[in-house]
């Protein structure tokens, strides 16, 4: 068989389950944003609470970007070019935000800072104030939440720019007499610039996305998110079309918009850099530096011990009091004991170990034959995976909503919705991009004549593939198996728009005990999910020390 | 200290346990260029380094014109100094390149291109100004980042490795040129090279570094003609080194049993060697059947244009390197060799 054939033999399915389940539903929904002509849009260019969305969307998340900028760039520069006391527990806790599944830290939060939160009732009596000094809602609410969780993509991004970075470029410029402010300017930002923008761009998407912040704290705040959902709810289904449609440009748009900005300034530099972190030398600076990093390590960790604290609580207990006055194992053991509880959990777990391994089994065979193959196919390919990247969750689970709602094979429908499997392939196909991309980084590092050559020994084409391919995909497939699971088994979003009372994840279970204010159920719940993402994490640490 | 050089004294830097520098001095006057070779991890890099103020030595100081700049941070210090892989601003143009010195200072916009224009000419990339340095060939780096240095009219230039990233062909014309713009900047110049061709081919004066400590320091026909010490003598050129006998005013060599005097040269003002190494140069022998010459098989010849290098197995398994303009033998052949430049230099065994 020739090498063409051979690909495209193995292309077609893959392309068949993306165009029908990636590309197909977005089809889906732009279509049924016209089903009735021009209706829907122009009943959504009228409603001023729309509108309101839209504005609001896109400012919160250039809000977002811009706060997510203050806090990781110079957390990345400090921790990057300085040695001081509390550096090492600071850079271990720094990127301790992003494990958090996103509805957890929003209610760590709530637990916090909300109106009967721990901070906020803890200033409140040290002023003696008879209300809370702030209220935990609205647009700041949002940005607040989302500065702290998403940082760390800019913190992550810019330490690794800073990493990379010549350091002789810096050297070259301070013995040109540049002083340190010029050597910033000049020379160190506009180098890190392709990595603050993927960082931004990341900050972006997430953001224009999110849903559990406007969620829980929106309060009056309208967001598109909120509304798509909104509208579905009411029963408005060409509105919430017109509303997933405007969304997802408005991604698209925010990814074209900063990949240029990546592009346009993206060198390769060849020198050897040796970056060599100043020690503080005044005592002034040193203290400074110490106070300053355990107040940020604290400021980090709160959310994480908050949720472990209320996880003891007796439900219904804690009402005015600063901190929960009882505490009981009894949620975890209930969480275990009784069914309805436990369901959730064997839900979770179960869905997203399906999700992933479907991603494992699809997204090699599309990375390697993006990356290994050369066919006339391999662009489309790239495309079709990396698309469910650019579409916010709510878009993506609406547009399943719109193509998986009935049977009728003449339009390549099948009926999914209000069934188990929706929700395994809603997180499927959010793990694709994150597979894919993490083993067709891997598959790049094989020289692609090493295939060639293990043919040429005479190796037939599965053992070429067992013997090196798959050991040259295998760290990129567990490092992307691992975040979508980790992903899949916290999601919210496609979960709200999706779920059924059979497969009801555990995220969906945490809004519900919230709203029972059954805080030590719903914080019990959120523990487990962290400690769940902890075992895959060691799990795929222990499996890759294991086999490398 | 004559006016304008750049010395150090008893330089030594410490890396945790590793000695990088050991009490290292040397004096390069203004219009110099000495060239600073080692193997690679032998601590000419960290000298250079210390001489340009990225390091900072644990004892020592440096001098220049007499003031000493051992606390002085780089910036301060008005060096010109050309990184190994040229460390150009990537995401600056040529002109902005070399006028960033200028920029730093806060020259206006129109002066400092005008600068920079001139630099350019300088060093031979006319018209070059908006082009990107990723477009540049690696000649033509050297050169832009040559210009930088020269811009700044620095008061030394130091230059790590300036020719390692071309190819050779590229190498014999730059050496050239490199020698001639850097003494007609008429400032100290401190280069770093592993290669010692470079250096013969660039330097005034050569200083040679191993394990961190100065080895010996001088003209270039100084360490090939007179080394120091074995290993000089060793790392130096190419050089057959046997054992042989110091006899005050003359050296005796005996190879297969045959027993032959010459004029010697003794490092420094030591006293009789013993042991004693005599280094035959491939330049100092030459091919000859005559009485007077020892006898051997040509084991490997190897053709380097006006001449021809053979590597002749003795009797009593000694293998010696010959260069000749006799281009005739082969493999196999027997011949004989004999010493046809004195004096030989000889060092401590």
């Amino acid at each position: 068989m020739s090498p063409t054939r051979r690909s495209w033999l193995l292309a077609l399915p893959v392309f068949a389950l993306l165009l029908w389940t990636v590309a197909f539903p977005n089809v889906a929904v732009i279509a049924g944003s016209f089903e009735n002509g021009l209706g829907h849009w122009r009943e959504f260019l009228a409603s001023p609470s729309d509108r309101e969305a839209l504005t609001t969307s896109i400012g919160i998340s250039i809000a977002s970007v811009i706060a997510s900028v203050l806090v990781g760039v110079p957390l990345a520069f400090l921790l990057s070019r300085f040695e001081f006391r509390g550096r090492r527990i600071l850079r271990a806790v720094a990127t301790l935000p992003a494990a958090l599944p996103p509805l957890v830290g929003v209610i760590s939060f709530l637990f916090l800072y909300g109106e009967s939160g721990i901070v906020t009732r803890s200033v409140q009596n040290l002023l003696g104030m008879a209300e809370a000094p702030w209220r935990l809602t609205g647009v700041w609410a949002i940005i607040f939440v989302h500065a702290y969780t998403m940082y760390v993509y800019v913190f992550l991004f810019v330490s690794a720019g800073l990493e990379r970075f010549d350091t002789t470029l810096d050297e070259a410029a301070s013995g040109l007499g540049a002083g340190s402010w010029v050597r910033l300017r000049r020379v160190t930002l506009p180098l890190l610039t392709p990595a603050l923008a993927g960082s931004m761009l990341l900050v972006f998407m997430t953001s224009l996305g999110s849903f559990s912040a406007p969620y829980v704290f929106g309060g009056g705040i309208r967001v598109l998110s909120t509304q798509i959902v909104a509208s579905k709810l009411n029963g408005s289904l060409g509105l919430a079309y017109v509303e997933t449609t405007v969304l997802a440009l408005s991604a698209v748009a925010g990814l074209i918009l900063f990949r240029r900005l990546e592009r346009k300034r993206k060198y390769t530099s060849s020198g050897k850099g040796s970056a060599t972190r100043r020690v503080l030398k005044s005592r002034k600076a040193q203290v400074v530096a110490a106070v300053l990093s355990i107040a940020t390590v604290v400021v980090l960790v709160l959310p994480h011990l908050m949720i472990i604290l209320v996880s003891f609580a007796v439900d219904g207990a804690w009402t005015t009091q600063v901190l929960p006055p009882e505490y009981t194992f009894e949620n975890y053991r209930r969480l275990v004991a009784e069914s309805q509880l436990w369901k959730p959990i064997v839900n979770s777990v179960s869905m997203a170990v399906i999700a992933t391994a479907a991603n494992i089994l699809v997204c090699f065979v599309a990375a390697y034959l993006i990356v290994l193959r050369r066919f006339s196919g391999r662009r489309m390919l790239e495309l079709l995976v990396a698309l469910p990247w650019a579409i916010p969750a709510t878009a993506i689970a609406m547009g399943l909503a719109a193509t998986f709602n009935r049977n009728d094979v003449m339009s390549g429908r099948v009926l999914l919705v209000g069934t188990f499997w929706i929700l395994p392939l809603a997180y499927f196909i959010r793990g694709i991009p994150l597979v894919a991309t993490a083993v067709e980084s891997s598959l790049r590092q094989l020289d692609a004549s090493l295939e060639d050559a293990a043919r040429g020994l005479g190796a037939s084409w599965l053992l070429t593939m067992r013997r090196v391919v798959l050991p040259a995909a295998r760290p990129g497939l567990v490092a992307g198996a691992l975040l979508a699971a980790v992903t899949a088994v916290g999601e919210f979003v496609a979960g709200v728009v999706l779920y059924t009372h059979a497969n009801r994840p555990i995220s969906i279970e945490i809004l519900a005990q919230l709203r029972a204010l059954a805080f030590g159920t719903a914080s019990a719940y959120s523990v487990l999910l962290i400690v769940l993402v902890l075992i895959m994490t060691l799990a795929a640490r222990g499996f890759e020390e294991r086999v490398a | 200290m004559s006016s304008g050089s750049l010395a150090l004294e008893q330089i030594t830097r410490r890396f945790g346990e590793h000695l990088a520098v050991n009490e290292v001095s040397f004096e390069v006057p203004a219009g110099e260029l000495l060239a600073l070779i080692g193997a690679s991890g032998s601590g000419k890099t960290t000298t250079l380094r210390i001489a340009a103020g990225y390091e900072t030595p644990d004892s020592g100081r440096v001098f220049l014109d007499e003031t000493d700049i051992t606390a002085l941070p780089p910036q301060k210090r008005g060096f010109g100094m050309v990184f190994q892989h040229y460390a150009l601003f990537p995401h600056m143009p040529v002109e902005e390149n070399v006028a960033f010195w200028l920029e730093a200072r806060g020259v206006g916009r129109s002066v400092r291109l005008d600068r920079a224009r001139s630099a350019l000419d300088q060093v031979g990339l006319a018209g070059a100004g908006k082009r990107s340095i990723q477009s540049l060939s690696g000649g033509e780096q050297q050169r832009v980042a040559l210009a930088r240095a020269l811009v700044i009219e620095p008061r030394a230039l130091l230059l790590d490795e300036p020719l390692s990233n071309l190819d050779p062909t590229l190498r014999q014309t730059t050496r050239d040129e490199l020698r001639s713009m850097l003494h007609r900047a008429g400032v100290p110049a401190l280069f770093v090279t592993h290669d010692q061709e470079d250096a013969f081919a660039i330097a005034d004066r050569i200083a040679l570094i191993r394990h961190g400590t100065l080895l010996q320091i001088g003209a270039p026909e100084d360490l090939y003609d007179r080394p120091a010490s074995l290993e000089v003598a060793r790392f130096i050129g190419r050089a057959t080194i046997l054992p042989a006998e110091d006899l005050g005013e003359r050296v005796a060599v005996t190879i297969g049993g045959s027993r032959k005097e010459f004029s010697l040269t003794r490092p420094g003002n030591n006293g009789r060697l013993d042991p004693a190494m005599v280094v035959l140069r491939p330049d100092a022998l030459e091919i000859s059947t005559d009485d007077e010459s020892w006898r051997g098989e040509v084991v490997n010849r190897r053709f380097t244009g006006g001449s021809a290098v053979y590597r002749i197995s003795m009797t009593g398994d000694v293998v010696v390197e010959v260069a000749s303009s006799e281009m005739g033998l082969r493999e196999g052949d027997v011949t004989g060799i004999k010493v046809i430049r004195e004096p030989l230099p000889i060092v401590r065994g």
